[in-house]
């Protein structure tokens, strides 16, 4: 009792409750960490969309003979839009094939040619008009153009994902604010006989910084750990996105892909929070002192 | 407590000194002190006097830096108040004890956390603190109410606890506003006493009463107030 009276002798244990503001700034963390998940997932989503909207455009040469092809990527180099073209090695158009088509030794398949392009706004129809000038018969696809905008609609997904981290970040420090706010005003005449006694804005500010601190980290970490359970399901339902296969146990989740250290910085970030609230609020309040 | 020390110099210097509260509408209300001047030697033990609203409680909050003069120079303890940064003024009143007319203990803590709080904040070893706190609890008999919170106490025993935290800290400066307001006549002279015994110590003492009677218990200086000025003051 003399113990806890000497390090409290505001009494901030009952004037700042710790079961609201924890909970309320746990909720704030698993916002937050699904805000990161979020982030992080859209980011690896579409980084990967990003590398297949690289080759936004295939063109298949029918009866690809060698000069057909030769042709046809003659035509592509002279075009300024185009980065690159690579035709696709036949054995391994036939692997990728071989699953709808089983062992067809004797089907003839079109050659394909990969073109990269440097921009991918640019006009498609145009690159295909002009191969198909070239080379009769080749087939110009562009499937690659909605991936890019895949991957752009997740750079934005993830642009609001980090605004949606911000706000989270706001609303923690009007909470803490608000708390901190209501324990001065409980504890107003307490405050103003240690400043009377000689206490520092420095000591009476630390009081409640700290108090807020402890419960801002002990919410954080409460928000963290009902956050991770909840950013696994995720992560195993985004897992087929990314072209992988669902893990159906624990040890399949993608766990090394998980943002650890996003994670851990939110209890610290929770708590810096708290401190740095609280301190702001308490020498506000404490300035309108002699 | 300490021997005795020799007085050194001035403690408390009024020059012609004014003070008005905020007026609730913005800006200042009517002067409640008016061209003030006065010199409290160290050592030294003032009566201040006069009735209620003379202004004795705005005088002693300015000899404790808990006001600033709206006009005028207060010097206390060395310390210019008004051009003060504020970062210099809680220095200043960790060396002056205030016992408030309303007491102002915590109602959280206990009777001897009360009486520690001077020494926590001057952050004295806890061993230390636990032997002066018990020291003083015994000599001004509240020993066996250590552990009782405010609310508990009686309001002679409250009194008490507000005395013994005022001077715990052995100040310089001590200054008390009605301290035997709440008391019965035998806790008075007890409490005087006290007072008396401190001063001898070498605390510098200001009192402010409206009790004739306390001050014909106790000879001293008397410096008078009537509606902001100083009537009197005999030295």
């Amino acid at each position: 009792m003399a113990g806890s009276t000497r390090r409290d002798p505001l009494g901030l244990r009952r004037a700042m409750s710790d079961r609201l503001l924890q909970a309320l700034i746990a909720a704030m963390a698993l916002l937050a960490c699904l805000g990161f998940a979020a982030a992080r997932g859209v980011e690896a989503l579409g980084e990967r969309w990003r590398q297949g909207a690289e080759a936004a455009v295939t063109i298949q040469v029918p009866d690809p003979t060698r000069t057909r092809i030769a042709l046809a990527l003659g035509v592509l180099a002279t075009l300024p839009e185009v980065a690159d073209a690579n035709p696709v090695d036949p054995d391994r158009l036939a692997e990728l094939l071989r699953p709808w088509l089983g062992e067809q030794p004797n089907l003839a398949l079109p050659g394909v040619i990969e073109v990269r392009l440097r921009n991918l706004d640019a006009d498609v129809a145009l690159i295909g008009d002009r191969v198909a000038e070239a080379v009769p018969g080749a087939v110009t696809e562009a499937h690659g153009l909605w991936v890019g905008r895949l991957a752009a609609l997740a750079t934005a997904v993830q642009g609001v994902a980090y605004a949606a981290l911000v706000l989270v970040g706001l609303i923690a420090v009007a909470v803490v604010a608000v708390a901190t706010r209501a324990a001065l005003i409980a504890r107003q005449d307490s405050v103003a006989v240690l400043h009377q006694l000689g206490a520092t804005d420095r000591e009476i500010a630390g009081r409640f910084s700290g108090r807020a601190m402890i419960l801002a980290l002990g919410g954080g970490v409460a928000g963290v750990l009902v956050a991770v359970p909840a950013f696994f399901l995720l992560a195993r339902l985004a897992q087929p996105f990314g072209g992988e296969v669902m893990a159906e146990a624990l040890s399949g989740l993608p766990w090394a892909s998980l943002p650890w250290r996003d994670i851990a910085m939110v209890p610290v970030a929770a708590g810096a929070i708290g401190w740095l609230t609280a301190q702001a609020v308490v020498r506000v309040w404490l300035a309108r002192l002699p | 407590m300490p021997m005795r020390m020799e007085p050194s110099g001035t403690v408390v210097r009024f020059d012609e000194v004014g003070f008005a509260y905020p007026a609730p509408g913005g800006g200042r209300g009517p002067e409640v002190l008016r061209g003030m001047s006065l010199a409290l030697d160290d050592g030294s033990f003032t009566w201040l006097l006069g009735p209620s609203g003379a202004g004795k409680t705005s005088a002693l909050r300015l000899m404790h830096a808990a006001l600033r003069p709206t006009r005028g120079a207060v010097e206390v303890l060395g310390v210019a108040t008004g051009p003060a940064a504020r970062g210099a003024l809680p220095v200043l009143r960790r060396k002056i004890g205030v016992v408030h007319q309303d007491l102002r203990l915590l109602p959280h803590l206990s009777t001897f956390d009360n009486v520690a709080l001077p020494l926590r904040l001057a952050r004295r070893p806890e061993a230390r603190v636990a032997q002066e706190v018990t020291e003083m609890l015994t000599w001004i008999g509240l020993e066996h109410r250590a552990q009782a919170r405010p609310e508990e106490l009686s309001g002679g025993e409250q009194q008490r606890a507000a005395i013994a935290r005022a001077v715990v800290s052995r100040p310089a400066l001590l200054l008390a506003d009605e301290p035997t307001g709440n008391v019965d006549a035998a806790q008075a002279r007890r409490l005087l006493a006290l007072f008396a015994e401190m001063n001898r110590l070498g605390t510098t003492i200001v009192i402010a009463t409206h009790s004739e009677d306390l001050v014909g218990r106790f000879p001293a200086p008397m410096m008078r107030l009537e509606r902001g000025r100083i009537l009197d003051h005999d030295e």
